[in-house]
């Protein structure tokens, strides 16, 4: 990551958000190289893969293509500056017993084998060590909450991309002209 | 340049605050109101759940900040762990001009004569702080009234079997409702319940040179953009602005009451915006910072003449901190009930608040507020997914078909569940922060359960095909956005903090009229009752005042 790079994609990104009232021109063209602020892009890729299995996409975008991962990238720089080193280690340690039981990265493994992992998790229920004291069911509650603020959050923060949720919920957003409670 | 000396100044420019600002500068006193917050406007965050005074997931966005403020909170088990203002179990209310008044979601009650008369009426509770107030609902009716008509409700309490008397109507009629209230509300008649709309300290009409509410979808945690919610900061905060005797010092952060060396107290020392330390003088000194951080600032004043705190002379600063327990009920309906015709809350009954079999006391029931998208995905039947295709499944089918009824329960005190300073952490500025423990008594359950079951009758009453309910019972520490207590008004000394108007026993010119005077706290929403102990605390300084009486 270097840095005049970074503070040049920052820059960008304010502007961007100040012309177009929002950061997912970013998000949205994102490839594996982009760079995060917080996340690696492998750690991004992981992201992506656990917030489809917390909203998983139907008829309506999943939580990776909504922005969940850009949400939290986003908020572990600032609100959750708390959370970096849960994330760091939490993230690694799916990984790691992605590894042990399947000989996989979370992200290859098959739908079926994502949600039994996650399964085990949100039970308390991980063998290895790094998941002791309950860290398991502490890590998969902070990323389902993390994801659900961002999917169902207002879309000023990086995630709830077109305000989807908002839409898939049939709720006017933002309000119409004419029908504008918010201006008088 | 040192500060002037003044009449009199107002740690907080929140509900009660900001009345007394308005009641002693318009009688002609020279005032300084602090307030660590600034202004605050709905532009500032916009209808953003995420960074709402309901949700701060994100922050707080009428303050405090998490990067210089902290609490701490024991458990009952001894551990204890430091929080930030984001985080539920600070407890928070607000810090900006108007504080809760800004978000709130500004439900208008009066208390009830029983709610005065706690012991009187239930008796000895073992275990329990639970007292007579030092004054009956006739003492302060004029004073509610005061409130009403000065910063504006809507209402028609003639409309409610169980209202206290009182002289005048609310000045705006009551606000209609949307069509999930309707349902709740012919179902409630049905039950034989008595039904009517909530009183609310929101414009249905113009009132005061404010535009009518626009009965939008967020209301409850976030800034009215057109000002159609009525607070301090947008009624008598103006209004003392306006008198040329108040100076509103906003960012300013109050850390010590100081008293001269004959134990006097002579002022005060804060924090500027730049944060550096001075010094104001006054005669007369009003606490109105909430009751955590004025019992917090009367605990941190020290000296040789208050070694434990100032009033804390008999150890009640502080404790009998209490808030209000929530029960609750959820139902889901096969149609769809939600019309978008927000704010929401509407519909409420007072059958259940007091004389319940069994039960020390009750609170009123009501639907609550429009649930925002996020504050929903949280909501679900016991058993269901939280997370997953079904999560996701029934967020969208159930959106607009649920309902919620709820209503604060009025704890059952105790001394225990308190506010101190923390011996070692400190804030930005170097303050001792607050320091919360104990829990509620145990007499809450069976009140709760009793509650609960009577949302759940009247949810399914109304046609609600599945229905799930809660105590609504803190785990830990019970204050919140309603925190009260922690300076009980009495006349004993020996048991309370202040008298009947609100000063402190041992001394003669300092005052509280916030939350923390509040004997007991009602089975209602507390703010217009400390607006209402703002208008007779600050009226009775003001007229002493103007009689001569230095308060020496
Ligand atoms: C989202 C929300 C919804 C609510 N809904 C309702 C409702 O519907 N009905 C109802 O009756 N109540 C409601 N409330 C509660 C209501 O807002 C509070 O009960 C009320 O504001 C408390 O009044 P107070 O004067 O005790 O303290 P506050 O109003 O909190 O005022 C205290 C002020 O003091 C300031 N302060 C604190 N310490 C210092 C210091 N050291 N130096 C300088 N300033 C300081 C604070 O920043 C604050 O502005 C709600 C609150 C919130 C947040
Ligand atoms: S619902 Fe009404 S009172 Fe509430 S914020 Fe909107 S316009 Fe203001």
């Amino acid at each position: 990551m270097d840095l005049p790079d970074k503070l040049s994609r920052r820059r960008f990104m304010r502007l961007a958000a100040l012309s177009a009232g929002g950061i997912y021109l970013f998000s949205r063209c994102a490839g594996p190289t982009a760079e995060w602020r917080f996340f690696t892009s492998s750690e991004a890729r992981l992201m992506d893969a656990l917030a489809d299995q917390i909203i998983p996409p139907d008829e309506w975008p999943g939580g990776g293509e909504s922005g969940v991962t850009n949400f939290i990238d986003k908020q572990l720089t600032g609100p959750f500056l708390r959370f970096q080193s849960e994330y760091r280690k939490g993230l690694k340690g799916i990984q790691d017993s992605s590894e042990t039981l399947y000989h996989q990265r979370f992200e290859n493994l098959n739908w079926k084998e994502q949600t039994s992992f996650l399964e085990l998790m949100e039970a308390g229920k991980m063998n290895e060590p790094v998941w002791a004291d309950g860290f398991d069911l502490k890590f998969f509650g902070l990323i389902r909450d993390h994801s659900m603020q961002s999917y169902y959050g207002s879309s000023r923060h990086g995630g709830n991309r077109d305000n989807i949720s908002y839409k898939m919920l049939k709720l006017d957003y933002p309000f119409i002209v004419g029908q504008n409670r918010y201006k008088s | 340049m040192a500060n002037q000396k003044v009449n009199v100044v107002i740690v907080g420019a929140g509900a009660g605050g900001g009345v007394v600002a308005k009641e002693l500068s318009t009688a002609g006193m020279s005032v300084v109101l602090f307030e660590r917050g600034s202004w605050i406007s709905y532009d500032d965050h916009t209808d953003d759940e995420l960074l709402s005074e309901r949700n701060p997931v994100l922050g707080n966005s009428c303050g405090p900040d998490d990067q210089r403020n902290r609490r701490v909170n024991v458990h009952f088990d001894g551990s204890s762990h430091i929080v930030l203002p984001s985080e539920g179990d600070y407890n928070n209310i607000s810090a900006c001009v108007g504080s809760g008044t800004v978000t709130y979601g500004a439900l208008a009650w009066r208390y009830m004569r029983e709610d005065f008369k706690m012991r009187s009426t239930y008796g000895d509770v073992p275990g329990s702080t639970l007292e007579d107030w030092p004054i009956s609902y006739e003492d302060l009716e004029p004073f509610y009234e005061k409130a009403e008509w000065e910063i504006g409700v809507s209402g028609n309490d003639s409309q409610n079997l169980f209202a206290p008397p009182r002289k005048k109507l609310q000045p705006m009629p009551p606000f209609t409702h949307n069509k999930e209230a309707t349902i709740l509300k012919e179902a409630a008649l049905r039950l034989g319940y008595h039904p009517f709309s909530l009183p609310m300290l929101r414009n249905s009409i113009p009132y005061g040179g404010r535009p009518a509410c626009y009965r939008m979808r967020t209301c409850i945690g976030y800034a009215c953009p057109v000002g159609a919610k009525a607070g301090t900061h947008n009624t008598v905060i103006p209004v003392a602005l306006k008198s040329g005797n108040c100076e509103l010092r906003t960012n300013c952060v109050v850390s010590e009451i100081i008293v001269d060396d004959r134990g006097k107290i002579i002022g005060l020392t804060y924090f500027d915006q730049d944060n550096n330390r001075k010094t104001q003088l006054a005669d007369i000194i009003v606490l109105s910072a909430s009751a955590i951080e004025t019992a917090r600032l009367l605990l941190n004043s020290k000296s040789g003449f208050f070694p434990n705190g100032i009033g804390n002379e008999n150890d009640w600063v502080g404790r009998n901190l209490q808030g209000h327990a929530y029960p609750h009920a959820f139902g889901l309906f096969e149609d769809e009930i939600y019309d978008d015709f927000g704010p929401g809350s509407s519909v409420g009954i007072c059958d259940f608040n007091h004389h319940n079999p069994g039960i020390v006391g009750g609170g009123y029931l009501a639907n609550s507020f429009i649930r925002m998208p996020y504050s929903f995905s949280g909501v679900r039947p016991p058993g269901e997914k939280l997370w997953g295709k079904e999560h996701k499944v029934f967020q969208r089918e159930n959106f607009k078909r649920m309902a919620e009824v709820h209503g604060p329960f009025q704890e059952i005190p105790n001394f225990h569940q308190r506010v101190d300073v923390d011996p070692k952490v400190k804030d930005f500025w170097g303050i001792p922060v607050a320091r919360l423990s104990g829990k509620t008594h145990d007499e809450n359950i069976p009140g709760c359960t009793f509650m609960a079951d009577k949302a759940e009758l009247w949810l399914k009453e109304a046609g609600a095909v599945k229905t799930w309910k809660g105590l609504g019972i803190a785990d830990g520490v019970s204050a919140g956005q309603h925190q009260a207590g922690t300076c009980r008004m009495g006349n004993d000394p020996r048991s309370s903090v202040t008298d009947k108007f609100g000063r402190v026993h041992s001394t003669p010119n300092l005052f509280v009229a916030d939350g923390s005077l509040h004997v007991t706290n009602g089975g209602f929403n507390p703010a217009l009752t400390i607006m209402a102990l703002g208008f007779r605390i600050g009226g009775y300084i003001a007229s002493e005042w103007n009689k001569g009486n230095r308060f020496k």
